[in-house]
């Protein structure tokens, strides 16, 4: 065991060790403190003169007495199927006062890159219950799939809805939910452990804690950490994996840091070039591989600074994920829930997993003339803020409450209320109702015959019923 | 794989990510060394006193000092010969079928597999004979590669002139001899050539042929040409990606390189298992037939990925030398610029702007440069044509990448958020977009689909940048406050964009439109419009003409099978309500 004394500079989440044996690349390090605390880091940079290393939890404390030990392996998560109902912390350790984790296998971290030509295309149609993802943005199992929020919107509560209310129709099966929480505040995650808790989701769930006062640099480790147990129970046991990562501006946040540390030539904002690549080795651990039974879809949540679209964060994630889940502070502001924003959302991977089959025949036309409706509607509300709502033509005003009715009936919705997804097309139907059928240009006649409320007998759509039952 | 011990044995110095620094071996810049025990690919890309700067395209963990490192004295080369096609590869030309037999179906490291088959055997015909003279670039023979490819082999580019002393007709592996030279010298199907190097050719041509797309806003409005240079910049989910696959699939190419440099695994999938079930509209074949699949994932090795465009062009470049028309997509450049980046970053080189390095420019038209239409060494006509991608981060096309590219590449398809976000696909901007090649390909169409096609173009323009200045007046007034022309002209604008320019890749008629059917669109949209001032001249009210019976079908026609016949009857009503006849 290779064990040294020669710190012999400090500087944030960095220490230099000198005069060491050869160490390796990405090894992990334990670091003793003199007051026999223990601190864990990894090797960032490793040469004949001088090793690098981040430590996880913080420099503080650590002096040029402390201990430095390279392991030799690099950083593993103990697996076990047990890990399912436990709370463990950001760097994977119980802190729920529960027993060990007697690993069935020590995972490396570092998750290898799934080989392209093993992935299967992910189309299969998962339904959430909320009708703004389910008919305008659809979510399929092994799609990544993130949430761009803003602080003080309700992202926590939509994650847990979706958490609550995920289900592949006809597959009967349950998600396994892994939660990682980054640098959130304590009451952000008593939030959700208390309806892990009240729903029983937490037998099934593996949560990962990394909260505001814990370490930033251990932020890096938390996602991988979490990923790691995701691959276990999906390509061991089979399960299917919904995986929430909140937030990932604190991760990126931590990565900053450090890049600060080491002096590195800083990207745009102040965020290292590399985070692109950085974030990709996370988000694309997500999917389907072919011949295994269980996947990985992962639900990454993060805050736009200042609301800012094109924020690095929100942006390069963009470029990785497969859509994006957009907030809209207006609509929150409105009293609308889940205030989402479907213009600026997208779902990449719903036109394979939506239409006969999955989810029903009209689906596709319904939503590409449900997005031109809406998209009007908005644009003439633009235009009413200048010249009135009496200039506009009958024909406008109509398309104007279209967009009105959209967001007080379609998008919104109770934070318990699980809409199947017929009862979502049909919504959407009555909403298409108030436009001229001249206008339902997008639409095949043949649909609108079959599913348009002015085709049908009264009582029979979904929603006449689920009013009835009401 | 064995590996060659060429060059001298050295040891690791430092190592930091993708960059090892070794010690004790003096190479040449751009010679690929094995590091560590397990072999780990890289490639000198720095030089400095007695340290050599390696770049490795696997991930490095682990990896010590004083650790084993192997200059094989050799460039970074691919393997060219029958069995390119259909393949799928990695940034350095490892076939990932092979990889996943070797490592399941996470890739590990130091795994070495040839680009090309050794086990499979090719039936060669010779096209020469012995005493024949031949010299670097000539076609010696031909292999039946897939249904859709005829491989030429060709002579190694480099090779003087020679006489053929030897020459074998029958089934070969590509290893094995096919033909002996007057010196000794014994040709086999394949050559290895250093993929930083664009391969030779007599002279460059004027392009003057199109690349046939299928796609209206780009044959129609943003042509580019065979041998051409094209880049579509766009912010995240605007396009790109759909649309250099709707060019890997429809565009009238021979052969199809396809790079995805950087981007999503799924992607590759989707590529994966959609070419082999589309069919050529030209050849009627699988369009897999005549694909080249190169895929460095995002989360794959970064160094891997700066390689994997001149991978892809090399491979590009060598069927262009057979006097194929080749087209090439790499998706996207800003990741294989962003991998130059990160490398530079840990050389420590001087950051340019936003931290890419000083040769960020020239590296950039050095790959574009690579692109063309030419006199092949052996005499024909080939052309590579290459449309690389562009993310701007945030959507700022006045970032580095974007700006370097746009100054060397001669169409830009500039794609928005803004009509993404309303789903108005392509989300291609037409007034922002261009196409240097409009003028010189003008003759082409006048003489190939329609002699009105540039004015036909130059009439649909006109509409769309008078709606864009109407636009704004509507945005202050309402549209009811224009003259009734002016709100005829929106109408005739709408449908332009509406049963034009808008083209939804996944239905499955309207996904691929030909040239004639283009022309035949426009043609019906120009006709509606001079319906439309006729009728508003013969005393017809403004709404009666906007809200005329039969708008709905004529837009829906495009998407039948038999278009022509849906289109005149939509007009035949259109017609008989505006003007009675
Ligand atoms: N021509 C088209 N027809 C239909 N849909 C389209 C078309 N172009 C784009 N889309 C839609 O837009 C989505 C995003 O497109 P795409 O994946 O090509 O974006 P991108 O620009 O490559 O984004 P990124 O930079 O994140 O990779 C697609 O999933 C699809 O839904
Ligand atoms: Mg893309």
């Amino acid at each position: 065991m290779k064990e040294y004394k020669t710190i012999n500079k400090i500087a944030g989440p960095l220490i230099f060790v000198e005069k060491t044996e050869p160490v390796g690349f990405g090894e992990l390090v334990t670091i003793t403190l003199p007051d026999g605390s223990v601190k864990r880091g990894q090797v960032l940079d490793t040469s004949k003169e001088v090793v690098v290393v981040q430590v996880f939890e913080g420099t503080r404390g650590i002096d040029s007495s402390s201990t430095v030990r390279f392991t030799g392996d690099i950083v593993r998560l103990p697996c076990s199927k047990d890990m399912l109902g436990r709370v463990l912390s950001g760097s994977g350790d119980p802190i729920d006062g529960g027993p060990k984790i007697v690993p069935e296998e020590r995972r490396e971290i570092i998750g290898a890159a799934i080989n392209p030509y093993a992935r299967q295309y992910p189309r299969e149609f998962i339904q959430t219950g909320i009708s703004a993802i389910d008919g305008m943005n659809t979510l399929v199992r092994g799609q990544k799939l993130p949430i761009f929020s803003g602080s003080g919107l309700p992202h926590n509560d939509i994650a847990l809805q979706i958490a609550r209310q995920a289900k592949v129709r006809g597959g009967g099966e349950e998600f396994a939910v892994i939660f990682a929480a980054m640098g959130i505040t304590h009451e952000e995650a008593y939030q959700f452990m208390k309806d892990f808790e009240r729903t029983g989701a937490l037998e099934r769930a593996v949560v990962f804690l990394n909260l505001a006062d814990d370490p930033a640099i251990e932020r890096i480790l938390t996602p991988r950490m979490a990923l790691t147990a995701a691959e276990f129970l999906a390509y061991e046991y089979d399960l299917h994996v919904l995986v929430i990562l909140t937030d990932m501006t604190n991760y990126c946040e931590a990565l900053r840091e450090m890049s600060a540390a080491r002096e590195e030539v800083p990207g745009r904002r102040g965020y290292p070039g590399y985070m692109y690549t950085d974030l990709a080795t996370i988000y694309e651990r997500a999917g389907r591989i072919r011949g295994r039974k269980g996947t990985i879809t992962q639900f990454p949540i993060l805050t736009m600074p200042g609301d800012d679209i094109t924020h690095p964060i929100p942006d390069l994630t963009g470029y990785i994920t497969e859509g994006q889940i957009v907030l809209s502070r207006e609509l929150h502001a409105k009293g609308i829930y889940p205030p989402i924003d479907v213009l600026p959302s997208l779902s990449r991977l719903m036109k394979e997993g939506i239409g006969e089959g999955m989810t029903r025949d009209d689906h596709v036309q319904w939503n590409d003339q449900m997005y031109a409706a809406y998209a009007e509607g908005v644009d003439l509300r633009g235009l009413v803020a200048i010249v009135g709502e009496e200039a506009l033509s009958e024909r406008d005003r109509k398309f104007l409450r279209f967009a009105d009715e959209f967001e007080k009936r379609f998008v919104q919705q109770g934070k318990y209320e699980d809409r199947d997804i017929e009862y979502t097309l049909d919504l959407g139907w009555e909403l298409l109702a108030m436009l001229p059928e001249s206008e339902l240009t997008k639409i095949e006649k043949k649909y609108i015959e079959k599913y348009h409320p002015a085709y049908k007998k009264k009582g029979e759509t979904k929603v006449e019923a689920a009013e009835a039952a009401a | 794989m064995e590996v060659k011990t060429a060059g001298k044995v050295g040891e690791v110095y430092r190592v930091s990510g993708p960059l090892v620094v070794a010690e004790g071996i003096s190479p040449r810049m751009y010679d690929v060394c094995y590091v560590g025990e397990e072999g780990l690919m890289g490639e000198v890309v720095g030089i400095v006193g007695n340290k050599t700067l390696v770049q490795v395209y696997e991930d490095t963990s682990g990896i010590k000092p004083g650790d084993r490192v192997e200059n094989t004295g050799m460039p970074l080369s691919v393997e060219l010969g029958p069995g390119l096609i259909k393949s799928f590869y990695d940034g350095v030309q490892r076939p990932l079928p092979a990889l996943k037999e070797a490592s399941g179906d996470f890739i590990s490291r130091g795994i070495h597999v040839p680009g090309l088959d050794r086990n499979q055997k090719w039936d060669f015909k010779p096209i020469v004979k012995k005493g024949d003279k031949i010299k670097g670039g000539d076609i010696i023979g031909i292999v039946q590669e897939s249904e859709l490819v005829e491989h030429k082999i060709l002579a190694p580019p480099k090779l003087g002139e020679r006489t053929i002393t030897e020459i074998y007709d029958g089934s070969f592996t590509v290893e094995d001899t096919i033909a002996v030279l007057d010196d000794g010298t014994e040709l086999k199907m394949y050559h290895k050539w250093p993929v930083r190097e664009a391969r030779p050719y007599q002279e460059k041509l004027p392009p003057v042929i199109p690349l046939i797309t299928g796609q209206r806003i780009l044959d129609t409005m943003f042509p580019v040409a065979k041998g051409g240079t094209a880049a579509i910049p766009g912010p995240f989910g605007s396009g790109k990606t759909v649309t250099q696959h709707q060019l890997a699939k429809w565009s009238d190419a021979r052969i199809v390189v396809y790079i995805g440099c950087g981007e999503r695994g799924n992607e590759m999938t989707e590529v994966l298992e959609e070419f082999p079930e589309l069919i050529d509209p030209r050849s009627g074949k699988p369009l897999m037939e005549r694909t080249v699949l190169i895929a460095n994932t995002s989360n794959m090795p970064v160094a891997a990925r700066e390689a994997s465009v001149y991978t892809g062009i090399t491979i590009a470049e060598y069927f262009r030398d057979m006097g194929y028309d080749v087209s090439i997509m790499a998706d996207s450049t800003s990741r294989w610029a962003e991998a130059m980046r990160e490398i530079s970053g840990r050389l420590e080189e001087m950051p340019g702007e936003e931290g890419y390095p000083a040769y960020l420019a020239s590296r950039i038209a050095e790959f574009y440069e690579r692109a063309g239409r030419v006199k092949t060494l052996c005499g024909e006509v080939g052309s590579v044509t290459v449309v690389g991608a562009v993310s701007p981060p945030g959507g700022d096309f006045s970032e580095p990448v974007t700006q370097n590219t746009l100054r060397i590449v001669k169409v830009f398809w500039a794609l928005d958020a803004k009509l993404a976000a309303r789903r108005h696909f392509p989300a291609i901007n037409w007034l922002q977009s261009y196409s240097l090649y409009v003028d010189t390909l003008k003759e082409w169409y006048e003489q190939n689909v329609a002699p009105d096609w540039g004015e036909l173009r130059r009439w649909a323009m006109e509409v769309l940048q008078e709606e864009a200045n109407l636009q704004e007046i509507v945005q202050l007034v309402g549209s009811d406050a224009l003259p009734e022309s002016q709100r005829v002209l929106l109408e005739v604008a709408r449908l332009i964009r509406e049963v034009f320019l808008q083209q939804y890749a996944y239905h499955p008629v309207d996904s691929y439109c030909s040239p004639q059917k283009q022309y035949d669109l426009l043609k019906a949209i120009k006709t509606l419009n001079d319906w439309f001032y006729k009728a508003l001249d013969q005393g017809k009210l403004i709404d009666e003409i906007l809200e005329v019976p039969g708008k709905e079908e004529f837009a829906r026609a495009k998407f039948e099978e038999n278009y022509k016949a849906a289109m005149e009857e939509a007009m035949n009503k259109i017609k008989s309500a505006l003007l009675g006849e």
